[in-house]
């Protein structure tokens, strides 16, 4: 699993969103340990703070959780991952559309670009 | 708890006002990165940290005390130009290490020498300058200190190397420690930051945390870094 970050926004939020990612796209599965702070800090490449901060973001949404004394998991509850995952490809096409829009294409234009894919 | 203090430090050298009032605190496991142009005052600012220089006004305490023999025991310091005799073998340099500084870890020394692809039989003058400073910067992560002050530790070396050496900070600086880099290199090591230390005409002109200066500004710490101090 690699990670990328540009210097443009916070750090903890880029890593918060590459998590997420892994976990919604099954690279990091239900139930998969996820690295101590210190690695994770040390394969990301960045402050180990950062990374506490971000894993104490991604326990608060649920999508991870603490074992006591054993580290942190990737949650068990497919609920939530399909939640985040809902929402993320609801912000990507929203993105997408407003790209659309500014070329001047219409919905069934886009359809049909999609089909011929 | 204060890992660091300096309290309303002034340099002068002859009449020349190097740094003005500076009043700075560092807490145990933060990463700071003290940036600022050339000749603005980091050099200066981190000699009279390691008790190397001495300020004409005002107090530096580490972990309580004055600074002096016992604080820099606990500070692990990577000069700006080397220090080392370059006629000396690395393994030979390891073993001075190790028998200067109680809290020196060369096991610790030989792995990252190993890591890093670094012959120990080599004479330091038979390396290049980015081989150089690669054993410097091991020498200087292998003690267990609770404050690494590493002064341009990026200087010499290509971008490939700085990403190795940032890696090295990372994974090697002791849990609870802390670490000041002073650079101008800012894009290449903001990624590591906690906090940054804007340092302009021998004063703190900004202190903050790295994503929050982010967050607040909407651009890298190199681009606010490049608007505040544009020539």
């Amino acid at each position: 699993m690699e990670y990328f970050f540009d210097n443009e926004r916070p750090i903890y939020i880029q890593l918060v969103e590459q998590l997420r990612l892994f976990i919604i796209s099954g690279k990091l599965k239900k139930g998969d340990k996820i690295p101590s702070v210190r690695e994770l800090a040390s394969i990301a490449g960045v402050n180990p703070n950062t990374v506490q901060k971000a894993l104490a973001e991604l326990e608060r949404d649920g999508l991870i959780y603490t074992e006591r004394t054993n580290g942190k998991y990737v949650t068990n509850d497919e609920k939530i991952i399909k939640k985040f995952k809902i929402t993320i490809i609801e912000e990507k096409l929203a993105t997408f559309m407003d790209d659309m829009k500014k070329i001047g294409i219409s919905n069934q234009e886009i359809i049909e670009y999609l089909q011929r894919k | 708890m204060k890992l660091l203090e300096c309290k309303n430090i002034t340099k002068k050298f002859d009449n020349k006002e190097i740094l003005h009032d500076i009043n700075l605190t560092i807490k145990p496991g933060k990463i700071i990165g003290l940036l600022g142009k050339n000749g603005q005052g980091k050099t200066t600012l981190i000699k009279l940290i390691n008790d190397l220089l001495t300020p004409t006004s005002g107090e530096i305490l580490v972990k309580g005390n004055k600074v002096g023999v016992e604080t820099k025991k606990v500070i692990s310091y990577l000069p700006e130009r080397t220090c080392l005799d370059k006629s000396m073998k690395v393994c030979e340099i390891v073993k001075c290490y190790e028998e200067f500084y109680e809290n020196f870890n060369s096991k610790k020394a030989y792995k990252l020498l190993k890591d890093l692809d670094l012959d120990i039989n080599e004479k330091l003058a038979k390396m290049s300058k980015g081989m150089q400073e690669k054993v410097q910067l091991v020498l200087v992560m292998s003690r267990d200190a609770d404050l690494y002050i590493l002064d341009e530790p990026l200087g010499g070396v290509d971008p490939a190397t700085r990403d190795y050496i940032l890696d090295t900070i990372l994974s090697n600086f002791k849990e609870g420690s802390s670490v000041i880099i002073s650079t101008h290199l800012i894009a290449d090591i903001e990624r590591i930051l906690d906090e940054i230390i804007f340092i302009d005409k021998g004063r703190i002109v900004l202190t903050s945390d790295a994503d929050e200066l982010r967050t607040k500004e909407n651009c890298s710490i190199d681009e606010v870094f490049r608007r505040m101090f544009k020539c």
